[in-house]
């Protein structure tokens, strides 16, 4: 409380600096939220980096199995005997490259970043509700992020159950190495996590709901606040549960309960285990982990629509069917968990009713796709490093969203499950969509982030387009091979003849990938060289209409010098004219929200 | 060589988009504030381009997939629920390549088309009920088809009943491999617990000594199976969760400590019939130029592959998951019962059952007989 009123001092004073910042109140437990939002963004890019780089590890394995690269020496060291990558580590590999790009870069990356710095300034607040439970929250999350870095360096290895550590795999240190040491460390991570989710979340739903500026009613909202909000609150729903899956799994590993476990009989013995069942973890963590990956588009979604809109010059279109279906995939995001569990042996009857839900969800998704391209329809796109990618996530979104038809269906999961038809559906239609929708977003709002400063744009492209291609390169030709019936998380498929002919198009999608690698690099170049050297431009680069761009490039405690601006009007009045065709601020295509409704001019129902 | 062919193409098309827009950017002499890294209409044209050549890859992947990849994919399912089971994969994939088309096309083309330039209008159009309704209501209808349609199968093929006297086999999985136990001449089997497993006395899968239904129970390291003749599967596993993945059936369930799950098929086409099938040839015969290539280049265990079915785990269970593997072999009623006649039982070790054993035996064969004989007759008619 004590935070909000104080926040709320500010609006009656000049802004005069009148308190002093030392460095550590500034950069290290700042309690400012675009602060903050810099914080997720490079905590978050660095563990993106060490996931993206992971993957490219056991891509080279799976190109070329058992082959000696000094890279796997250097990296993997004990790991990789003479360069040969040892299966263990294999699995470790896939287990923490999911678990830091689902969570660390996804969640924390995309979600703490964009809903930290642009909840209050697109809704006109000085502040988040609580800086001291946003500044918390951040903090939780980096000791997460520590600890699982920590946790690839345990003797035994790290966990490597795979992202969903199912038990009683990850239940049992003799099960595997990864089980051990390193699996306490993944729970302890991701309950630390959890918390830090939770407090994050809860911030972003009061800010959105108390701290709209006058005006700012909820219709009035920029799409990627109602994004931000109902992504908050899926967490909210979804997160305490997945903690409790964590802790009834830690009593499992650590005191000797049975939630999980039963009937065991491994190296030799049985253990005491008796009465639980590894099909409840399933229930309990997917039920975050369906949500989760919404959680995880959501935002990005978000993002493509405000930058998409800007971009085209045009409103987003259909508004309101827009709100209404993150409503209604937030909804249905929660009861469709069970199709991740068609045959984990529950009652085929439930993997009906999952079906139905499941296909469902794809209506909503439907109606966002089609307001995407209508939204380009006779627009004056301005095709921006941040535009290109957002129309590159409606791509993505589209081609790994379809095939999510297959597997929404029970029956034609059967055969393609946990095969690589999976890993090629889920990489496009959240994973390098979400990662579009962070790049479109650090792109476009980079200005916002650092006082002003532009990314190089010719940089921008080429680390689009090569991303692009390959991107398609990597996760196209990954359906087929799941189709034909490869299996996930095999270290190599050798042992198989019937995959032998499969290697081709393993090492074609491990050269797309390694480019991709390569042009991530780019990225960060273009990234740190811009937060030093980046040409300044002028407030409004993308003469948008959001409320964040009339504040001062020069960041201030407090947003807005005088008083917080008013909204008048919607976020998306682009391209808008008066009856005789005339723009309704001459010479000017966008009228930002605070500006009051001219004369002769008709408001939008919307 | 396709990775040094793609390496270059991206390269050069890298080049290319570095170099046009360094020109341009040199060509003005004067940069403001106004314009430092926001798009020009020169930067507009470039990725409007950009765009309409990337439709035409995103096409170009997908046909080149088609063409390259069919081949590699699973050949004729092998399993009397498997025909149905493609054919909706087929229509759900024509429905899925329709829409990608036609989406990608305009999402791509109208970045094409309405590429920016300076003083152009943009159309404010910001809703429309009825599109909006449209394309609500189209993919409800499509959709709705698909789900009556996949839960119809779906349904059917999770039933798991005794009807048509399926043959009982239980899969049981542990780290890193498979075991496989019939009913043996009762069709039933055994009561089982892993607390009870004994292996100084070649227990492995814990059988209940006391349950005569054991008694006569076959295990096995290769499953064979009869064609035609349903299979009821019931699945267990003794220390993690693994997954009885079976592609050339199209059948997968998993295998869960404390609990049994279940899966059944018919097989309807013999592992002989398969290895004459047209594309299993094919892919046996590219396979084996893989094979013989790798041999060459001093590569062990190479050896030429003959065609087999084969039960994978599908699900993480460890180090050695990526090798847990057991064949299957479906052959005809006959050999099958032959093949039986020679497995040994879980009392066959027990001499107090030898009696029992024998018995069954003769049993066995008569029906073995009956049933050959109607075989036969079907063959005739």
């Amino acid at each position: 409380m004590s935070a909000v009123a104080h926040v709320e001092d500010h609006g009656h004073d000049d802004h005069g600096h009148h308190h002093k910042e030392t460095f550590i109140t500034k950069y290290i437990f700042s309690q400012d939220h675009k602060m903050i939002a810099k914080q997720y963004l490079i905590t978050g890019l660095i563990m993106g980096f060490i996931g993206i780089a992971m993957s490219l590890l056991f891509r080279m394995q799976l190109a070329w199995p058992g082959e000696s690269f000094w890279l796997f020496e250097t990296f993997l060291g004990k790991w990789a005997p003479d360069g040969v990558m040892d299966a263990d580590v294999y699995l470790a590999l896939i287990t923490i490259h999911g678990t830091i790009m689902v969570f660390f870069v996804l969640t924390a990356g995309l979600s703490g970043t964009f809903s930290n710095l642009l909840i209050p300034l697109q809704i006109g607040a000085r502040d988040m509700a609580s800086g001291f439970l946003n500044m918390l929250s951040y903090w939780m999350f980096f000791t997460s992020s520590v600890i699982m870095v920590i946790s690839l360096f345990v003797e035994a290895g790290p966990a490597a159950a795979g992202w969903t550590i199912y038990p009683p795999l990850s239940a049992l240190p003799m099960a595997q190495p990864g089980s051990g040491m390193g699996m306490t460390l993944w729970l302890v991570s991701m309950a630390i996590f959890i918390a830090s989710s939770l407090l994050g979340s809860l911030n972003y739903i009061v800010t959105v709901l108390n701290l709209r500026t006058k005006g700012m009613a909820m219709t009035r909202l920029p799409l990627t606040i109602w994004a931000f909000f109902v992504t908050a609150v899926i967490g909210v729903i979804s997160f305490p549960v997945l903690l409790s899956a964590a802790l009834l799994l830690i009593m499992d590993r650590s005191f000797g309960t049975s939630f999980f476990l039963s009937d065991i009989f491994i190296q030799g013995e049985v253990l005491h285990y008796q009465g639980g069942s590894p099909v409840l973890y399933e229930h309990l963590f997917w039920f975050l982990g369906h949500p989760e990956v919404y959680i995880v588009l959501l935002p990005a979604l978000g993002i493509t629509s405000e930058v998409m809109s800007t971009n085209a010059r045009k409103p987003i279109f259909g508004y309101r069917a827009m709100v209404a279906s993150i409503l209604a995939i937030a909804f249905l995001s929660t009861i469709v968990w069970g199709h991740h569990m068609f045959i984990s042996g529950m009652n085929p009857f439930l993997g009906s009713v999952f079906t139905f839900t499941t296909l469902l969800i794809a209506i909503p998704s439907a109606v966002k796709a089609f307001n995407y391209i209508t939204t380009l329809w006779k627009g004056n796109l301005q095709l921006n490093p941040g535009m290109l990618f957002s129309i590159g996530l409606v791509s993505t979104f589209i081609t790994g969203g379809l095939t999510g038809i297959i597997l929404g269906d029970s029956t034609l999961d059967i055969n393609v499950h946990d095969t690589y038809f999976v890993v090629a559906h889920f990489h496009l239609v959240m994973g390098i969509s979400a990662l579009y929708g962070l790049f479109a977003g650090v792109y476009h709002w980079f200005p916002k982030m650092f006082e002003g400063k532009m990314m190089n744009k010719n940089l921008g492209y080429i680390h689009f387009w090569v991303t692009a291609v390959c991107a398609y390169g990597v996760f196209f030709p990954m359906h087929f091979v799941g189709m034909a019936g490869v299996p996930r998380r095999y270290y190599e498929n050798t042992a198989f003849p019937m995959f032998d002919e499969l290697t081709n198009v393993q090492v074609l999608m491990t050269v797309f990938a390694l480019i991709a690698g390569l042009a991530q690099l780019v990225f960060v170049y273009n990234f740190i060289s811009s937060i030093f050297y980046g040409k300044k431009g002028v407030q409004n680069p993308w003469k948008s209409n959001t409320l964040e761009w009339t504040a001062p490039q020069e960041h201030m405690h407090g947003n807005w010098p005088g008083a917080i601006p008013e909204v008048h009007r919607w976020a998306y009045d682009y391209s808008k004219t008066y009856e005789n065709g005339e723009y309704i601020i001459e010479g000017q295509d966008f009228v930002p929200q605070h500006i009051p409704l001219q004369e002769g001019e008709e408001e939008m129902h919307h | 060589m396709t990775t040094l062919l793609i390496l270059t193409v991206l390269i050069l098309v890298a080049i290319a988009v570095w170099q046009m827009t360094k020109i341009f950017e040199l060509s003005q002499l004067k940069v403001d504030a106004e314009s430092v890294g926001v798009a020009t209409d020169e930067d507009n044209r470039t990725n409007g381009y950009l765009m309409f050549a990337f439709l035409i890859f995103i096409y170009g992947i997908t046909i080149f997939s088609f063409a390259k990849y069919t081949k590699i994919l699973l050949p004729e399912a092998a399993s009397a629920h498997g025909g149905e089971y493609d054919t909706l994969m087929w229509i759900s994939f024509a429905i899925i390549f329709f829409v990608q088309t036609i989406t990608q096309a305009l999402l791509h083309y109208f970045g094409y088309k309405y590429r920016g330039e300076k003083g152009k209008k943009a159309l404010f159009y910001a809703d429309n009920d009825r599109l909006e309704l449209i394309w609500t209501i189209i993919p409800v209808i499509v959709l709705a088809g698909l789900i009556l349609w996949g839960l119809y199968s779906w349904t059917n093929i999770m039933d798991v009943n005794e009807d048509d006297d399926p043959l009982i086999v239980e899969l049981y999985a542990q780290q890193f491999n498979w075991t496989a136990r019939y009913g043996g001449a009762d069709n039933v089997l055994g009561d089982a617990s892993v607390r009870l497993i004994d292996i100084d006395n070649a227990n492995v899968l814990g059988l209940d000594d006391s349950d005569p239904n054991g008694k006569d129970d076959v295990i096995v390291k290769e499953l064979h199976l009869p064609v035609g003749r349903k299979v009821n599967f019931y699945m267990r596993s003794q220390d993690v969760l693994h997954s009885a993945y079976m592609p050339h059936f199209r059948a997968q369930m998993n295998c869960v400590p404390g609990m049994i799950t279940q899966f059944s098929f018919t097989p309807t086409i013999t592992t002989e019939e398969m290895r004459l099938n047209p594309d299993v040839v094919d892919k046996v015969r590219r396979t084996n130029a893989i094979r013989a290539q790798r041999a060459a280049n001093g590569e062990e265990g190479v050896d030429p592959w003959e065609f087999d079915y084969v039960l994978l785990c599908n699900k993480i269970c460890g180090k050695s998951h990526y090798n847990m593997q057991m064949r299957i072999i479906v052959e005809t009623e006959e050999e099958y019962n032959k093949w039986m006649a020679e497995q040994q039982t879980f009392g066959g070790s027990d001499n107090v059952v030898e009696e029992v054993e024998a018995d069954t035996m003769m049993e066995d064969k008569e029906a073995m007989m009956e049933k050959t004989e109607m075989v036969l007759e079907e063959v005739v008619e």
